[in-house]
């Protein structure tokens, strides 16, 4: 049955963030041939719709407001509220993003739904959509469903395709004129502390150091690294905890969860809790002194030796053919 | 002013995984409070200390977490309340968050703390969810919280970058790693824990009918990841390993 599906699309410093267009490709699926609708909130958007269509939105509607310039759960749970009211949608799906983390069990409570949370992959069977999503870190997977009544998932960025872009797309952008009332929470500030553009759960390929970095210097050749391969920089427990790096960049149980397509681990033992948050990393690599490191046992491609010799080697020959 | 943690006894990841009968199996696991909620627990111990009042600790599960209540109790909450949810067939965070707003609706609360996540199901709805059905502000994954009055300045961490936000009482919020060092429960604590009031409540205590809060989600199946072959390890000299590494990540992994 064909279903119409509602998509938040998320942007981050006036670009449209990828896992929107993951999003929409898995709303695609879910509507099973129904019509896919993305939403863009915030002050100035308007310019970010074509991309929209152009992975395979049918319609965008823009909602800007001076409230909406930040995210607060507030200005965003009203708009959304009057857009659901509006079009009624039969599924929603948010990226499962710090945003959409935040907002979504919210929505959740108020349209009394399901939700499934940290969707990594999905299929069809009959009239429902099953969907994967990682258990226990990452250790075990289970396949749910919605029972009945409106099908609300967040996905996990880097995990479902987008479509294929198409240029040759386009649709009819509706602006919706929101009305929001008082914000009970209001941002103050927002401090930047991410050190590089990419973000880590939507980073492609990490460069992740341990307690063999040794000290703050030592990040510098993963930066380098990172810096030729397009990558961002992570970190495990040990090295955050020695006051390496900031806490911001830890992989792991308590940290981040992320999965990308390379993950190059210098310098890490591996330990449980690191393994947690990386371990469906789909190719990984690592770099250690310490032919025992339980990290070489969920390594696909492993190297025994030193990273301040290895590392930079590696940069190196990665920018010879990366010309 | 009143304090109140919802927390979580959860299955200690760092224990082995095995799947029976399309269930985690629990049999001789460890379980342990939610990390995450630990860091609550200290957060509401600490605001406690600041600004006086009652800690009061708050769990939906079995007759097991009374372990975790109690370790909550040595660590210095003042009391704690078990929601059974033995009569439940079917639970989610949908039915979770409505057997605590039911539990809250008639409770005096200033604030209200929990985990950001917890590790086993790793959903982080229940917090959110609840604040919505109490009709209160939330904040979560915060990393640094002061309360003046009924003005509350939070610090939050946004995927790596800082949020600060002012808010006012009464709120919830949820925790992220960095927003304390948990204590771990003294001798006297833990002495102390045993005498501390423990309240046990059933559905029908708090007029809840099963069926208005069964599950809204089904899960159809439990599987472990295909186990992963070995690893290659490289061999030969260093600047060889090196550009064998590089050659097998663009031809053979082609992820590069």
């Amino acid at each position: 049955m064909a279903k119409k599906v509602l998509v938040l699309a998320e942007s981050r410093d006036g670009a449209l963030r990828n896992v929107s267009f993951e999003a929409i490709a898995a709303a695609k699926e879910i509507s099973g041939g129904g019509e896919v609708f993305a939403v863009l909130c915030g002050d100035s958007v308007q310019s970010l719709a074509a991309e929209l269509f152009h992975y395979g939105a049918d319609r965008v509607l823009t909602a800007e407001h001076e409230k909406l310039a930040n995210y607060t759960p507030d200005g965003y749970f009203q708009t959304l509220k009057q857009i659901i009211d509006d079009e009624s949608p039969e599924a929603i799906v948010f990226g499962h993003t710090s945003l959409g983390k935040d907002l979504s069990p919210r929505l959740a409570a108020r349209l009394e739904s399901g939700l499934i949370s940290d969707v990594t992959g999905l299929e069809q069977a009959g009239e429902n959509t099953v969907f994967t999503r990682p258990v226990y870190s990452g250790k075990a997977f289970e396949k749910k469903l919605i029972s009945d009544g409106l099908v609300f998932v967040t996905i996990r960025p880097n995990n479902i395709a987008p479509l294929e872009k198409d240029e040759s797309r386009s649709g009819d952008v509706t602006s919706v004129s929101v009305d929001i009332k008082d914000l009970r929470t209001i941002v103050k500030e927002v401090v930047r502390k991410a050190s590089t553009g990419v973000d880590l759960a939507e980073a492609k390929i990490i460069v992740a150091g341990g307690r063999g970095v040794k000290s703050e210097d030592g990040f510098k050749p993963l930066q380098e690294l990172a810096d030729v391969l397009g990558a961002a920089v992570g970190a495990s427990r040990g090295a955050c905890d020695a006051d390496y790096c900031d806490y911001s960049l830890q992989i792991g149980q308590t940290g981040k969860v992320v999965t990308p397509d390379l993950y190059i681990a210098c310098g890490i033992s591996g330990a449980i809790q690191h393994l947690a948050g990386m371990s469906n990393s789909k190719v990984i690599v690592a770099i250690n002194k310490d032919p025992e490191a339980s990290i070489f046992s969920v390594a696909d491609y492993g190297i025994v030796g030193d990273l301040f010799e290895v590392v930079p080697l590696l940069t190196e020959e990665f920018k010879k053919v990366l010309v | 002013m009143n304090i109140f943690v919802i927390l979580k006894r959860t299955f200690d990841t760092e224990e082995k995984i095995s799947v029976s009968n399309n269930k985690v199996s629990e049999d001789s696991a460890e379980f342990i409070i939610n990390p995450y909620d630990e860091y609550a627990i200290e957060e509401a111990i600490t605001l406690k200390d600041a600004h006086g009042g009652t800690v009061t600790v708050v769990t939906v599960g079995d007759e097991d977490s009374e372990k975790e209540l109690r370790t909550a109790l040595a660590m210095g909450a003042d009391q704690a309340v078990l929601i059974s949810n033995e009569d439940l067939d079917s639970q989610d965070q949908f039915t979770t968050s409505s057997v605590l707003a039911a539990y809250f609706k008639d409770k005096e609360y200033d604030i209200i703390l929990g985990g950001n996540v917890a590790i086993d199901n790793g959903t982080g709805q229940v917090g959110p969810r609840l604040a919505e059905l109490l009709d209160i502000p939330h904040v979560t994954t915060i990393t640094k919280i002061e309360i003046n009055g009924t003005t509350v300045n939070i610090e939050r961490d946004v995927e790596g970058d800082l949020e600060k936000i002012e808010t006012s009482l009464p709120l919830l919020v949820t925790a992220q790693q960095g927003l304390n060092e948990p204590r771990y429960p003294s001798l006297p604590g833990i002495m102390k824990a045993k005498k501390k009031p423990l309240e046990t409540l059933e559905l029908d205590d708090l007029d809840i009918d099963e069926d208005e809060v069964e599950a809204k989600t089904k899960t159809v199946e439990v599987y472990l990841p295909p186990k992963k072959e070995a690893g290659k390890i490289l061999t030969g000299e260093t600047p060889e390993q090196v550009k064998e590494l590089v050659s097998l990540l663009r031809n053979e992994a082609k992820v590069i």
